[in-house]
């Protein structure tokens, strides 16, 4: 037999293992939808606080970002995962997932939304409160709906870039995508179920990415 | 403040850090060695990627894109374990080290070759005419010419990847090869508390805080410049 189809391509292995990856797949789904609820909510509320331009704040936001934006992701879930227990602080390999890439996407969320924000010309804000506008309805109304526009292209490549980091989870033992694909791969000793998790990630992933170049290709031209 | 000596005791323990401090340095030139060997070769085969794709060739730049596409789209750990422990079923055994120079290599000649390809692609074409009016060789058209305006427009996504590309190193800690993160968990067993994890955090830090400060710039220009 085909050394590459068996091994690969095997389609005893991968009826057998199906339906475990299929719900490692839907974990992924999971964490990566909650990661971008919870990194771009947060990113959006620290670039509002910012834009109040209270110092304490900004100091600690500042620092928060600059954390966040230069660890590793996998350094930031094995943080969490392994070192927090030592101050009384388990988490579960999901939760300290989402917590992990949740807290790197908003660190990144964060620096997009406050330079888009502040992309936004002043006059803007100047014509605003002259209408009689106060600071919250000149943000809510005037100047986030032109910001976030700024904001979007950048935004969906840096999320789609960390929502892939959702793999790292295999390292706490989160039953995701990758992880029940390697666990196969043990039982089986043979790795058609990570070929089979290789297809779930592009099914996922390669939309994504093609709807990213599309929404690029929408911002303004620079020639 | 006893919970502050507690919580300094577990992840600042200076005799700790002292001990494990040998294999953290290893693990640190581990890391160091990987990025410096990897981030050159995905740079040229991603300026190779889109160079070809310049030249509009219709066949080649459908089967550029592919490629471009399809490695970004797969997690970069999910290559490695294919390369890692995939290969090996067909004969193919690579050391941890170069499956990890192959799948960052693979994965961000995807992200180098488009962002390259649209800094081409935003140079007007004009210029290319231009140059070629003038009798230059479609080569030197695209490397004096072309690419130098190229890469200065793509400059900010450019150096950010690069810093990705670093960061992804750590990932090199889950084939079992002994970069920083790796050594800091495995002199975490013989510690029992985080003090090597906070350590190899901190050296992390220290290491790209300037490169991620410069990205943020970068991309702060970026932004500003489309008011």
């Amino acid at each position: 037999m085909n050394p590459l189809l068996d091994n690969f391509f095997n389609a005893q292995i991968l009826a057998q293992y199906f339906p475990s990856i299929l719900g490692g797949f839907w974990l992924t789904v999971e964490v990566a939808l909650l990661t971008i609820l919870v990194g771009v909510g947060t990113g959006l509320g620290l670039a509002i606080v910012r834009a109040m331009r209270w110092r304490p704040a900004d100091i600690a936001i500042t620092i928060f970002v600059d954390i966040f934006r230069t660890l590793p992701q996998l350094v930031v879930i094995v943080f969490i995962y392994f070192g927090l227990p030592y101050a009384d602080i388990q988490l579960s390999p999901f939760a300290a997932t989402v917590v992990a890439l949740g807290a790197v996407l908003a660190a990144f969320a964060t620096e997009i939304f406050w330079a888009a924000i502040q992309a936004v010309p002043t006059g803007q804000w100047d014509a605003a409160r002259s209408l009689g506008l106060g600071f919250f309805r000149i943000l809510f109304l005037v100047i986030l709906p032109q910001a976030i526009r700024i904001a979007v292209p950048l935004l969906t490549n840096r999320a789609i870039a960390i929502t892939k980091g959702t793999a790292l989870g295999t390292a706490v033992s989160l039953p995701e995508l990758l992880g029940r694909a390697q666990s196969a791969m043990a039982i089986a000793a043979n790795p058609s179920p990570l070929t089979l998790a290789a297809a779930l990630y592009l099914l996922f992933f390669l939309p994504l990415v093609v709807a990213s170049r599309w929404l690029e290709g929408l911002g303004p031209r620079r020639h | 403040m006893e919970a502050l000596n507690l919580f300094l005791d577990n992840f600042a323990d200076w005799d700790s850090f002292v001990r494990i401090w040998p294999l953290l340095w290893q693990g640190f030139q581990v890391t160091l060695l990987l990025a410096v060997v990897t981030l050159p070769i995905a740079l040229v085969v991603g300026l190779t990627l889109a160079v070809l794709y310049s030249f509009h060739h219709k066949w080649l730049n459908v089967a550029l894109l592919v490629w471009i596409d399809l490695f970004r789209s797969f997690p970069v750990l999910v290559l490695l374990i294919l390369i890692f422990y995939g290969l090996p079923f067909l004969g193919l055994k690579l050391p941890s080290f170069a499956a990890c120079v192959l799948a960052l290599t693979l994965n961000n000649s995807g992200y180098y070759g488009e962002i390259f390809r649209a800094g081409i692609e935003s140079v007007p074409p004009g210029q290319r005419e231009a140059a070629r009016a003038l009798g230059l060789h479609p080569l030197q058209v695209i490397f004096l010419v072309i690419l130098p305006q190229a890469i200065a427009r793509v400059m900010a996504p450019l150096a950010s990847n690069s810093l990705e590309l670093v960061k992804t190193t750590s990932i090199a800690a889950l084939v079992t090869l002994p970069e920083l993160l790796r050594s800091a968990r495995v002199a975490q067993e013989q510690t029992y508390n985080p003090t090597p994890l906070t350590a190899a955090a901190i050296i992390f830090f220290v290491l790209l805080w300037p490169f991620a400060r410069w990205v943020a710039k970068l991309e702060r220009n970026m932004i500003l410049r489309q008011r």
